[in-house]
């Protein structure tokens, strides 16, 4: 009885017109599901001005390093092995006034530069080459990736015996690790070139050349350009690798020799030196990436 | 001027012979998969069939490219050049400098409503401006014969009918003989002289139709007597049901 009742009002509350599954009885929904509807607000999260963001950064950084200093104050580090915030900054002012860090910043900004340049180039070139002849990609191209499976570091005693303990080397060790990257990044544009596009040139009269140039440089050169940013850390990583091996200049020099000597806070001075050149690098690449692109789009 | 095309890939397109007449507008009609493609690319040059061969103006044309203009489905403007740029490219790979193409192109982009646009890129345009940056970069090519692939397929019917209007006028004023694919029995019927209906694969030719309405064809043709018989025989050769052209 009581169900009919429910049943009554339910029709009843239904406004003239609307169709109603309740007045049959089949699909009604049980009350209490009903019961248990909550309305929420929707959640907007809270924006922090640009200000308040660099201000909390700030916070971590000042926080990270008085922890430090006060850790090792304390005791609770041993500042032989973890030195500490204000030695690391005394022996920075005395890295660059009386120190090697305007030599060895030079010595491998050049590897750097000159590794990122020419493994980037070769390796782009080798990659359009595969455009020109099938048979000559499918023949070439397991040696590439095999080339490119070899962790190319385990080679880099071989490279310094090789080239020698000077710039050479090092070079030699930045292109070998960014040369793969950038033949199989222009590969796979090359690869990605539309066939209609190579039809659309041969219908008009196009000649092998004529096709490489107007159309197949022009849309790999995005490809090309993507793998800038990843080159020159990996340029770097080459560089720092061949002066830890032997060098007699250079950050990773530095960096070793400061290890060797017990002397902690010269290597967190050069690891920071290395950090802010890498940033420096990477925010060039970045700006010429940019320009590239809009040149590209032009 | 007549064509002779036959090529007999293994199930491509079966042995097909045509000629046609210069400065005539063509229409091949088919069902999908029918060698359309095929049949083109083997008019522009761009595939060797397996036997017979093209004869251009008594040449014979086989396998040699640039003759033709061919315009694919897609637009193909390539998104680093400007519009113009765009529509020169025949002219710069048949070794005209680019300031003299540019300068011979552009009364063309302004004649036919690509004018203020020249300095745009490709990315910038509607669907119906791409398509005719893309149809008078194949024109500017000189070429006596353009083949269209379903150059209208992919924009929207009221921009299709423009671009219809368009091609005609562009057409008549350059004497040019199309040959010209759709899927569409209807724009065919409007826009051609002759029709030619391809078999599904290995494409037969089936039937050439005749289109002798009168130019310039007002849009009411549609519903012309005879526009409706000539579209009804196109439907039966695709195998639809009568009742569907009534609808």
């Amino acid at each position: 009885m009581k169900v009919a009742e429910g049943r009554a009002m339910r029709s009843d509350s239904v406004p003239e017109g609307a169709v109603s599954v309740a007045r049959g009885g089949r699909f009604r929904f049980p009350s209490v599901f009903v019961a248990k509807r909550r309305v929420r607000r929707l959640p907007e999260p809270r924006v922090w001005k640009a200000w308040q963001i660099v201000a909390a950064q700030c916070l971590i950084i000042v926080g990270a390093i008085a922890g430090w200093e006060a850790a090792a104050a304390l005791r609770l580090i041993d500042p032989f092995f973890w030195s500490r915030p204000t030695a690391i900054a005394k022996t920075l002012v005395i890295f660059f006034v009386h120190g090697t860090a305007l030599t060895d910043i030079r010595y491998t900004f050049q590897s750097t530069v000159l590794g990122f340049i020419l493994g980037t180039a070769g390796g782009s070139m080798l990659g359009l080459s595969f455009w020109w002849s099938r048979n000559y990609a499918a023949i070439l191209q397991p040696f590439v990736i095999c080339f490119e499976s070899i962790p190319k570091l385990a080679l880099a005693p071989l490279i310094i015996l090789v080239f020698g303990v000077g710039l050479a080397s090092k070079v030699a060790i930045a292109v070998a690790l960014t040369v793969v990257v950038s033949t199989l990044t222009t590969y796979a544009g090359v690869q990605a070139v539309d066939p209609d596009g190579e039809r659309l040139f041969y219908s008009l009269g196009a000649s092998r050349l004529q096709v490489f140039r107007k159309l197949v440089i022009p849309s790999v050169l995005p490809w090309t350009i993507s793998v800038l940013r990843v080159n020159i850390g990996l340029a770097l990583t080459g560089s720092i690798v061949g002066e830890f091996i032997s060098s007699q200049h250079g950050l990773g020099r530095a960096i070793l020799y400061a290890g060797q000597t017990y002397d902690i806070a010269l290597v967190w001075v050069a690891v920071l030196v290395l950090s802010a050149f890498s940033i420096v690098m990477y925010l060039a690449v970045s700006w010429f990436e940019k320009l590239l692109r809009k040149g590209m789009l032009r | 001027m007549g064509f002779d095309t036959a090529a007999g890939t293994v199930d491509a397109l079966s042995p097909v012979t045509f000629a046609l007449d210069a400065g005539s507008f063509v229409s091949v009609i088919g069902p999908s998969g029918c060698g359309k493609s095929t049949l083109f690319n083997v008019i522009a040059g761009l595939q060797r069939p397996t036997a017979g061969s093209v004869v251009i103006d008594g040449e014979d044309a086989t396998a040699t490219i640039g003759r033709v203009g061919y315009m694919l489905q897609k637009d193909l403007l390539l998104p680093w050049r400007s519009v113009l740029d765009n529509v020169v490219l025949g002219m710069e790979i048949n070794g005209v400098s680019r300031q003299r193409a540019r300068a011979a192109a552009l009364p063309y982009l302004e004649r036919y409503g690509l004018g203020g646009f020249e300095n745009r890129y490709p990315r910038e345009l509607s669907g119906g401006m791409r398509q005719r940056a893309a149809l008078l970069r194949t024109l500017l090519l000189d070429a006596d014969i353009i083949l269209l692939d379903e150059p209208f397929g992919a924009l929207d019917a009221q921009t299709r009918g423009h671009m219809q209007e368009w091609l005609l006028e562009i057409w008549t004023d350059f004497g040019k003989t199309v040959v010209f694919v759709t899927h569409d029995v209807e724009e065919a019927v409007y826009l051609s002289d002759e029709i030619l209906v391809l078999s599904a694969r290995p494409g037969r030719l089936l039937d050439r139709l005749a289109v002798p309405l009168s130019r310039p064809r007002p849009r009411s043709i549609v519903n012309a007597a005879e526009f409706i018989a000539i579209k009804q025989r196109c439907f039966s050769h695709l195998g639809h049901a009568t009742e569907d052209v009534a609808a």
